[in-house]
């Protein structure tokens, strides 16, 4: 174990900024890009219901 | 007799080339002419001390040199394809690897080779020696048709996109690092003793290898264009 | 004998991939937690701390994890394009422009960890040291790649184009990379380098080999999605489109 307290832990011995800077920007990022691969893909199954809509009527 | 026809073909293609850009002289002179302009304003930019002019000489005149032969890159293929005549050479019996290495040819005697020659004179401003004069020249002589063979691959790839001019430098400028690195390497390894020769042969080895590889994709790129 | 290879060409359907990625898709986030999980939990509670470089060294378990998934996304990007030019599939080119962003984003952390890491280590955000250089002309690679595909609206021909561009990167990189190496060491005095790491501990490696597969997993399961999007976007006026479950509903 490394950490004598949770304080100690985030202070990561004086590189809290570089060490949390590297994480953090990690966990944002690879947070953001799945939601965005993923709400691609509903905007598009969006668009194919109303288009498959439209369709539908303009037959009837 | 094959061969002879291929010779003639990629001679009259370099021919043609090489009179349209006579006809179209300010288009040459607009690139010569920003390889100038760019060249002398780093100067002053960073000041006239000469020791410092020196040292930056040989990648100023390089960088230079990479954005001038950029500048005309976007031409290379765009008026044969707007009036049609890049597809007539698609389908001509001659392969189109040929047609197309001409074109690269004719493209690098018209803004290559002005620029290697020109260098000398933007090099005394910057008060390189000499010798370093002629081993820029010789640099620029190998690496400059490299130029032209990268940017015919961007140049293919763009045709006819929107933002062609723009994209082109996008695509081409990360792949000319190492003409870069070796053309402005071997003028500061030469005036700080090291000799040049390493350098140049790598540059040479890469213009090797650009020019087996060069005309093969820009041809793919113009038949992708084409279709 | 033939069985193989049409199998192998069934896969390469939109129309088979698109259900059979939905399906692989939570395995590999599964995968990328447990990974992850193991690689955070050695990275930050069982490596020791590093005798010269303090804690900031456990950076180098999302640092390095990125570089290599930069470089290698930018190769499976090549393979497929390949593929895609020699055999004419549709599935290749999409499987290339739906790995594009993801090496992007792995090179771009690797900058973003990569200069997090110099600060405290030499000083400065930024050394041109031979690797970083390299991996910002590879972060210059994916962005033209990626202008280049969304410049051109046919999606055939941003396809056989992008192609063409991530071959002629894939031949040009190893060149790149021994030409700044080989121009670093000429202009030695102002550069690091980061080669000279100090004997790394067991645990080190593990947390950083974890970590690696993590991203590994990761890359997998986020392209994947993005190129469920591709396909949908790409095959809209396709008849099993609109046989789909999720436009049932």
């Amino acid at each position: 174990m490394n950490w004598g307290s949770a304080s100690e832990f985030f202070a990561m011995g004086g590189h809290a900024l570089y060490v949390w800077g590297s994480f953090g920007a990690c966990a944002v990022l690879m947070i953001v890009e799945p939601i965005l691969a993923a709400r691609r893909r509903t905007t598009a199954l969006d668009e194919l219901r109303r288009e498959i809509r439209a369709r539908k009527e303009s037959n009837e | 007799m094959a061969e002879t026809g291929i010779l003639s073909a990629l001679g009259a293609v370099i021919r043609r080339d090489l009179l349209l850009a006579m006809r179209r002289k300010s288009d040459v002179l607009t690139t010569l002419f920003f390889f100038v302009i760019v060249v002398s304003l780093f100067p002053l930019g960073i000041g006239p001390e000469m020791g410092m002019l020196r040292q930056i000489a040989p990648g100023v005149l390089w960088v230079a040199a990479l954005l001038a032969s950029m500048l005309s890159l976007p031409r290379l293929f765009a008026a044969d394809h707007a009036d049609g005549t890049l597809e007539q050479m698609a389908l001509s019996a001659v392969p189109l690897g040929v047609l197309v290495t001409g074109k690269i040819v004719a493209h690098w005697l018209v803004s290559g080779l002005p620029l290697a020659l020109l260098a000398p004179v933007l090099g005394l401003q910057f008060d390189l020696p000499a010798d370093a004069l002629g081993v820029m020249v010789l640099a620029l002589l190998i690496g400059t048709p490299v130029l032209s063979l990268i940017g015919a691959v961007g140049a293919g790839l763009t045709l006819g996109v929107r933002g062609g001019g723009v994209l082109v430098s996008l695509l081409v400028l990360p792949l000319y690092v190492p003409a870069l690195i070796f053309g402005a390497g071997a003028v500061e390894s030469h005036i700080s003793g090291l000799g040049a020769t390493a350098h140049l042969s790598l540059l040479a080895a890469f213009l090797a290898l650009a020019a087996f590889f060069g005309p093969w994709a820009t041809t793919v790129a113009l038949r992708i264009a084409l279709e | 004998m033939s069985n193989g290879i049409i199998n192998w060409f069934k896969f390469s359907s939109p129309q088979t991939f698109y259900p059979l990625a939905g399906k692989m898709i939570p395995w590999f986030w599964a995968l990328t937690a447990i990974f992850g999980v193991a690689g955070l939990t050695i990275g930050f509670f069982v490596a020791p701390t590093d005798a010269q470089q303090g804690e900031g060294y456990r950076i180098i378990f999302v640092h390095v994890p990125a570089s290599w998934m930069s470089m290698f996304i930018y190769l499976v990007m090549a393979f497929w394009a390949a593929l895609g030019l020699g055999f004419n599939t549709r599935l290749s080119g999409m499987m290339a422009s739906a790995l594009a962003p993801t090496g992007a984003l792995m090179a771009f952390l690797s900058l973003w960890t990569g200069a997090l890491w110099g600060k405290p280590m030499w000083g400065t955000w930024w050394v041109w040291d031979a690797r970083l250089t390299s991996e910002l002309i590879l972060f210059f690679l994916y962005l033209g790649f990626i202008a280049l595909q969304s410049a051109i609206d046919d999606a055939r021909r941003a396809d056989k184009a992008g192609a063409v561009l991530a071959l002629v990167g894939v031949i040009n990189i190893p060149i790149i990379y021994f030409s700044v190496k080989w121009w670093n060491t000429l202009h030695q005095g102002a550069s690091v380098s980061l080669t000279k790491s100090p004997s790394m501990a067991q645990t080190m490696l593990w947390g950083m080999l974890l970590m690696a597969l993590a991203f590994w997993m990761y890359s997998i399961a986020v392209s994947l999605t993005r190129v469920r999007a591709i396909i949908l976007e790409r095959e809209r006026h396709a008849g099993w489109v609109e046989e789909l479950p999720e436009l049932k509903s």
